[in-house]
């Protein structure tokens, strides 16, 4: 048989139901994978001994016939939810030695539908990144090769400061490029400004934002509570919709959580798209914008449109502000969520003479360049005589991109389609040095979402020039993820499968 | 309701007389079991640290959930104050760093408080009130509590507080006395405890206050304030607002300027100092908490809340004078503690009959409220049952015992017949007061016969029917009825 790591996850499930494979062996078998792909730095923890406990525990219950819509499927942990007993940290040093007491709602989900943990996944520090390099734990290297590059370059990077290798995104890196390199059948992560949907884009990977409110946030570290959500990263729009069903749901203990109950997203997976309108707004093509991206675009319509969907143009006219909101309502978030890090309770603490030293020292020493940054702008945004100008404007144009889209979706459009990054994937070290803002501009088709609270799958679409991934990104109403899997289904039927790297790192 | 004269409240000052303006934030802490946006308890004197929750540690990923019965709580206490139930209120959080205020912000209510305005009667004396202008109500967490005197390099953290619901009660700047404030306060817990919305023990800090004190010239604009910060005692209010008045008007009448700063209130010393200047305020960076969704109220919700508000003091008052036809004064003060009020309603109604008012409340009021105060309780933990004093008073409407034998009665029901049956007492230890007229006779033939001269004498000298009366009382061992004893020497000394 074929290695089991290289099937789907619903392909996986369906052998694990007919007992044509077990849990322990695709446990076992995802587990060398990921112990020959220790240098792309995707996981920053390995539980093998839970994961196989896990996985023996699943076989014995799909023996008995039993087992939840996951049972025994090997999945990873992005590190920034809380996993009980686990080494919990964000990819932060702030949080060292942190094991919690307690599990995160949405990975009790899915343990309680039956998955199987493999590990913590690598991540940019609390989320904040869209390369993963600002992890505490070094960046991580995508599975793909960076164009022109032998296996031999590749792996000599690898094993020095990956400089050069390609990004997988951030902040979910390690999740996305775990999923590409098959080191799970798919990963949790967390979108704040396009976390989960970037990296999905340059790893040729399927992810979901799904709608404010879809997931509940307890237990995940908090990033900015306002704009923060659960999600999934997978191979397939299928297992996309597979993962969400069971890591969504309602949740007492998160008051921004939704009620309502979720749907069989997978039942919208196949299901026609014929007389749906899609809407593309203009305002996302950009100036200077990358002809390649922008002909991916104009193709991705062109698919759903011969699948039957109406292509309509929309105005979104508040997009352009979007950016320098997102910047401002994030990082004052931050600087509030981020303050319980002080050496107190948990987590680091550096020797000191007093209670403000002690805060200096440890946030100092704990944070990392980037996380300090924005606290910094987050605390100005928010400091007397400045809030008006800064945070209160920005709740303002949040408000009015809110209202662009409900007015889209009023006028009868369905989904919206745009492209999900301004490239593919560029290199470590390649962006942000110097300017900051350099790398905050990967989040320019994806921040609109988040401060709109709008679900945004982004799905495979095709190869670049050079051959790496790009994705388009479908936005949606408001708790209307099964419309965002139908089209996106679509759109992978019509672009074909995405063919996943050979393992040149093992 | 009089007022009193414009200037009573004035201060005179070296150089002419002041007037000092007074606004109070209370601090009340909302009777619940469990905290304000977690599940820990709230009882107090717990173990360090048992009484928290993830929640409330601020452990990564934790979300705070608002607790239903506190939101009851401060929409009572609104209901109470008649104020303005805001339908739709927000919570913010308030940024500053402090090692027992895990989060690094307190949830609190900052733009859209939950209660807007409302108003107090503040009684001064049975004949002078005031109005008082409550600004708004809001509920927030309480921090922890730091430990200081436990090593002599370290200090430690109590997080059972942190987290526990804390309603801060604004009023308006419309005390002009020490003795306002105070009485605003004591009406204020007074309220708070009919609604059952707060303990009020300010000895285990339920109830706290900042002051806001200014001084100016009368009819001059408000003068520059100064804040007091966290003053417990109804007392210490009175004292703190007083010394701050006098540091006010001493440093202006030296020609100074009042600094805008907060400070405290040293008790030991009868004085306030500095604790931090307006340059060195925090900035709290408040803004809305995103954690939290606008609490938005069911208006059938807040009419049934209205509709289970217990009778509060004012409307207890008017009826005790109206029904009851107690003074103003007596009303006043059977009101203060509800526990007294009903303890009043019980014993006037107990058995289904009806004892009259004004005795049952003199008996509070008097002797029971001395024996509560000499325990150190409340009247009605003094170890008198409302039945008990019902039946004490029908003792003496019937005539069974004096006033006087009564009085010897409660003291045996404080002490060896604890818990007894008046009436059993006073069978079982003979004190039935003689008002078998055979019997007063013989004892007042035997006074007269005894004191034939002073008999002669009282005929010209009536004043010496009392002498006559307390030999005839002695000689029955004060057991005949001092009416009836006095009727028949009257008739017999032909008085």
């Amino acid at each position: 048989m074929a290695d089991p790591t290289s099937l789907t996850l619903a392909e996986a499930r369906d052998r694990l139901k007919s007992r044509a494979l077990s849990s322990v062996e695709l446990t076992r078998a995802h587990l060398a994978a990921m112990e020959r792909a220790k240098s792309l730095n995707a996981y920053v923890v390995m539980t093998p001994d839970k994961a196989l406990q896990m996985a023996r525990a699943s076989d014995e219950r799909l023996a008995r016939g039993e087992g939840g819509p996951l049972e025994g499927l090997p999945v990873g942990v992005k590190d920034l939810y809380a996993t009980e007993g686990v080494h919990t940290q964000a990819c932060s040093h702030i949080l060292h030695g942190f094991k919690p007491t307690y599990e995160s709602t949405v990975t009790a989900n899915l343990w309680r539908d039956g998955a199987v943990m493999l590990g913590k996944l690598n991540m940019d520090e609390f989320a904040m990144g869209s390369s993963n390099e600002t992890s505490y734990y070094g960046p991580v290297a995508s599975p793909w090769l960076p164009p022109n590059w032998s296996r031999e370059k590749a792996r000599a990077a690898l094993a020095g400061n990956k400089r050069g290798l390609l990004t997988p995104g951030g902040s979910s890196g390690g999740s996305a490029a775990a999923v590409a390199a098959r080191l799970c059948l798919a990963a949790t992560a967390s979108d704040t400004g396009g976390s989960i949907r970037q990296p999905a884009a340059f790893t040729g990977a399927v992810g979901i934002k799904p709608t404010y409110g879809r997931c509940s946030r307890w237990g995940m570290v908090a990033f900015a509570s306002s704009l923060d959500q659960a999600g999934p990263l997978a191979r397939t729009v299928r297992d996309a919709a597979i993962m969400l069903r069971s890591m969504a749901g309602p949740d007492v203990k998160d008051s921004t959580c939704s009620p309502e109950p979720t749907a069989d997203y997978e039942a919208a997976v196949g299901r026609s798209v014929k007389g749906l309108t899609i809407g593309v707004p203009k305002e996302y093509r950009l100036d200077g914008m990358n002809p390649e991206i922008e002909a991916l675009w104009s193709k991705g319509a062109e698919w759903l449109h011969d699948a039957g969907a109406k292509i309509v143009e929309v105005s979104l006219p508040n997009t352009k502000h979007a950016l320098p909101a997102y910047y401002i309502v994030a990082p004052a978030e931050a600087s509030s969520n981020l303050a319980r890090y002080d050496g107190v309770r948990y987590g680091l603490r550096e020797p000191s003479s007093d209670i403000v030293d002690l805060y200096e020292k440890t946030r100092a020493r704990g944070f990392g360049a980037e996380v300090r940054r924005r606290l910094m702008i987050g605390t100005y945004v928010l400091s007397a005589g400045y809030y008006d100008a800064y945070y209160l404007r920005a709740q303002k144009i949040r408000t009015l991109i809110k209202r662009d889209f409900e007015r889209v979706f009023a006028d009868g459009v369905d989904a919206i389609l745009t492209p999900a990054t301004p490239s593919a994937a560029f290199g470590v070290g390649e962006k942000g040095s110097d300017d900051p803002v350099e790398m905050y501009l990967n989040d320019i088709f994806t921040v609109t979402v988040n401060m709109a609270g709008l679900p945004g799958l982004v799905a495979p679409a095709g190869l670049s020039n050079e051959g790496l991934p790009l994705g388009l990104q479908l936005i949606g109403r408001p708790f209307d993820e099964e419309t965002l899997f139908s089209l996106g289904e679509a759109m992978e039927q019509a672009a074909g499968r995405m063919r996943l790297p050979d393992p040149w790192w093992a | 309701m009089t007022t009193e004269p414009a200037n009573a409240n004035l201060i005179a000052g070296a150089t002419g007389d002041w007037e000092v303006i007074v606004g109070l934030e209370v601090h009340a802490q909302v009777a619940s079991r469990s905290k304000l946006f977690s599940g820990a308890s709230t009882a107090f004197g717990g173990e360090p640290n048992t009484h928290v929750s993830l929640i409330d540690a601020a452990m990564p990923g934790m979300l705070p959930v608002i607790n239903r019965e506190c939101v009851a709580q401060a929409i009572r206490t609104g209901l109470g104050l008649k104020a303005k139930i805001n339908h739709r209120s927000t919570f913010d959080r308030k940024n500053y760093f402090y090692p027992d205020l895990p989060q690094g912000y307190q949830i609190s209510q900052y733009k859209s408080p939950i209660v807007g305005e409302g108003e107090i009667q503040v009684d001064l004396s049975p004949t002078y009130s005031i109005k008082v202008g409550i600004e708004r109500l809001h509920l927030e967490q309480d921090a922890g509590k730091s430990l200081h005197d436990q090593s002599p390099t370290m200090s430690f953290v109590d997080l059972n507080r942190s987290g526990v619901a804390l309603m801060e009660i604004v009023s308006k700047p419309d005390m002009r006395s020490a003795d306002e404030a105070k009485a605003y306060v004591s009406k204020l817990r007074t309220i708070l405890r009919y609604i059952g919305s707060c303990d009020g023990d300010m000895e285990k800090g339920s109830l706290r206050a900042d002051i806001n004190v200014s001084v100016r010239r009368p009819g001059a604009p408000l003068g520059t304030r100064c804040e007091i910060k966290n003053v417990n005692s109804i007392r210490f209010i009175g004292q703190a607002i007083e010394a701050e008045a006098r540091r006010q008007i001493a440093i202006l009448e030296d020609g100074g300027v009042i600094d805008q700063e907060t400070r405290l209130f040293d008790a030991a010393r009868g004085e306030t100092r500095s604790m931090r200047s307006k340059e060195e305020a925090h900035d709290y960076r408040y803004f809305p908490d995103p954690d939290l969704l606008p609490l938005e109220l069911d208006p059938e919700w807040v009419d049934a809340l209205a509709a289970y508000l217990p009778e509060l003091p004012d409307a207890k008052k008017a009826r005790f004078i109206a029904d009851h036809g107690l003074t103003a004064y007596d009303a006043s003060v059977l009101v203060a503690e509800k526990e007294t009020a009903d303890f009043f309603e019980s014993a006037l109604n107990h058995g289904g009959t009806k004892r009259d008012p004004k005795a049952v409340a003199n008996w509070i009021m008097g002797d029971l409220s001395a024996y509560a105060n000499a325990r150190n309780a409340p009247i009605v933990d003094a170890g008198l049952s409302a039945a008990q004093l019902a039946a004490l008073v029908d003792l003496i409407g019937e005539g069974v015992i004096s006033g006087k034998i009564a009085k010897d009665v409660l003291g045996l029901l404080f002490g060896e017949e604890k818990g007894a049956d008046p009436r059993a007492v006073v069978e079982k230890r003979g004190l039935r007061q003689v008002t078998d007229a055979g019997a007063i006779d013989a004892a007042v033939d035997a006074v007269i016969a005894a004191n034939g001269d002073k008999a002669e004498q009282a005929k010209t000298k009536p004043g010496m029917l009392g002498w006559f009366v307390g030999q005839v009382m002695k000689a029955t061992g004060g057991k005949a009825n001092p009416q009836a004893v006095s009727e028949t020497l009257k008739r017999k000394l032909g008085l």
